[in-house]
């Protein structure tokens, strides 16, 4: 189906507007984007570059709409099931969330061993909002984008509109994920440490205090790797699978119908695979936050 | 691919959902999984208290068993003791008895006897008078013979 929809798309486009694969690609990796036009207006970008002249004050409504659409299905969801949750024999539904709770439950008491009743739910939003924002990838990429393109032509008078919906794709989205974490990290670090326990923890380690400069050359970027690498690592592997997705979209034809298949049998594993990464480094890390004993 | 108010709208996004999470969605499951936990925890008492009990009532019962089969044993122990002590006393009495019935009988056939005895021997003073009347006839005054005829009629 997937594929019969990308081949009707690539036809009309071939019929009309031609689209290179440059076209295609760049295209479909651009977002929906509202913000501050150069002449000081709001309104929605017209072309990517006027998205790149919004700069900062822009935001992209396609990502975070679905992020935000995807995190509170997930919650809503989980809350109606937990609602009408019974203590006796679960059912279907019952079973398959109270499986992922006690998955994730289990990961945050062997990961973390503070006491902090906020963690395991940190985790749990983090594994299946990703999770399930990961899995926006295998939505065949002209489908919703195609749709949006032709609501945006006929609708809003918008040429070729970007639509994307794998918020995970959106190097915004995964940074802000991961320098959230990354604030929780300094919070609970000096609520656990105090200001000095944590300047200390930078300065004092690994090699004692007669070699500060070198522990904070080490510490230092150690800490700050951490929130950097979090979020590249999601965004880089979502984002090259999408775009392997679209150069199969866009250059193999016919072809294109066992190479998807193939290539989201792999990203099957890459989905929950990288879900569960960044749920167990944000444990990890906050462990460590609320570790208060010298190692 | 640059950075810009989406940043800060998950970064908000994360925050609101974290504490939906945690305030809303996170307790239903605990509870629900702590509520099972306890009531499963409370079946396997109850189960290995009830296997206990078990245990405890089969001793109980090898116990009773043991001593009501103690008790049927002198039960029937005193039962074939007097059933033997009723048979002794019931032969003793039908010995007694049957004596009695002999000695009775003894008596009667001794009275009888007796009575027989009596009336042959009246008899034969009355023959023996008879004879001596037919004898003697009418010489005899049979008043003054009267103490001779019953001295006479006691010896015989």
């Amino acid at each position: 189906m997937a594929e019969l929809a990308e081949a009707a798309h690539a036809a009309v486009d071939n019929g009309a507007a031609a689209l290179t694969v440059q076209e295609y690609i760049t295209h479909h990796l651009a977002y929906l984007t509202y913000g501050r036009h150069v002449d000081g207006s709001w309104g929605l970008a017209h072309t990517p570059d006027e998205a790149m002249d919004m700069g900062f004050w822009s935001i992209h409504v396609d990502t975070l709409g679905w992020s935000i659409f995807i995190g509170a299905a997930f919650l809503l969801f989980f809350r109606y099931i937990g609602k009408r949750a019974t203590v006796d024999t679960p059912g279907g539904m019952q079973n398959f969330v109270e499986m992922i709770f006690e998955f994730v439950d289990a990961r945050v008491a062997e990961g973390f061993n503070g006491k902090n009743p906020l963690i395991a739910p940190l985790a749990l939003t983090i594994f299946v909002w990703i999770i399930l924002m990961n899995t926006m990838d295998l939505v065949p990429v002209d489908w919703i984008t195609g749709l949006a393109s032709l609501v945006g032509e006929y609708v809003f008078g918008l040429e070729h509109m970007a639509f994307k919906i794998v918020p995970t794709t959106d190097v915004n989205i995964t940074m802000g994920m991961s320098l959230s974490v990354f604030a929780l990290i300094l919070y609970y670090s000096i609520k656990m440490k105090g200001v000095g326990g944590f300047l200390r923890e930078l300065a004092f380690h690994p090699f004692g205090k007669w070699m500060l400069p070198f522990n904070l050359i080490i510490e230092v970027p150690t800490l700050l790797a951490k929130p950097i690498s979090l979020g590249l690592r999601l965004f880089g592997n979502l984002y090259a699978g999408e775009l392997l997705f679209l150069l199969i979209a866009s250059m193999l034809g016919i072809v294109q119908l066992p190479a998807h298949f193939v290539w989201a049998v792999f990203h099957l594993l890459v989905i929950p695979l990288q879900a569960f990464v960044f749920m167990m480094l944000t444990i990890v890390y906050l462990n460590a936050a609320h570790e208060t004993r010298d190692h | 691919m640059s950075f810009n108010l989406t940043f800060i709208g998950q970064s908000i996004a994360f925050f609101v959902f974290w504490w939906f999470c945690q305030a809303k969605v996170w307790p239903l499951f605990a509870n629900i999984l702590e509520q099972r936990r306890q009531k499963i925890a409370d079946g396997l008492e109850a189960g290995a208290r009830g296997e206990k009990d078990l245990e405890l009532a089969q001793a109980s019962v090898i116990k009773q068993l043991k001593e009501v089969k103690a008790r049927a044993a002198t039960i029937i122990d005193q039962a074939n003791k007097r059933a033997s002590q009723i048979v002794d006393e019931a032969k003793d009495q039908a010995r007694e008895e049957g004596q009695r019935i002999i000695a009775g009988a003894k008596a009667e056939i001794k009275q009888e006897f007796n009575r027989a005895k009596e009336s042959l021997r009246e008899q034969v003073s009355a023959i023996a008078i008879a004879g001596a009347e037919k004898i003697l006839e009418s010489s005899i005054d049979q008043a003054a013979n009267e103490e001779m005829l019953s001295k006479l009629a006691a010896e015989l």
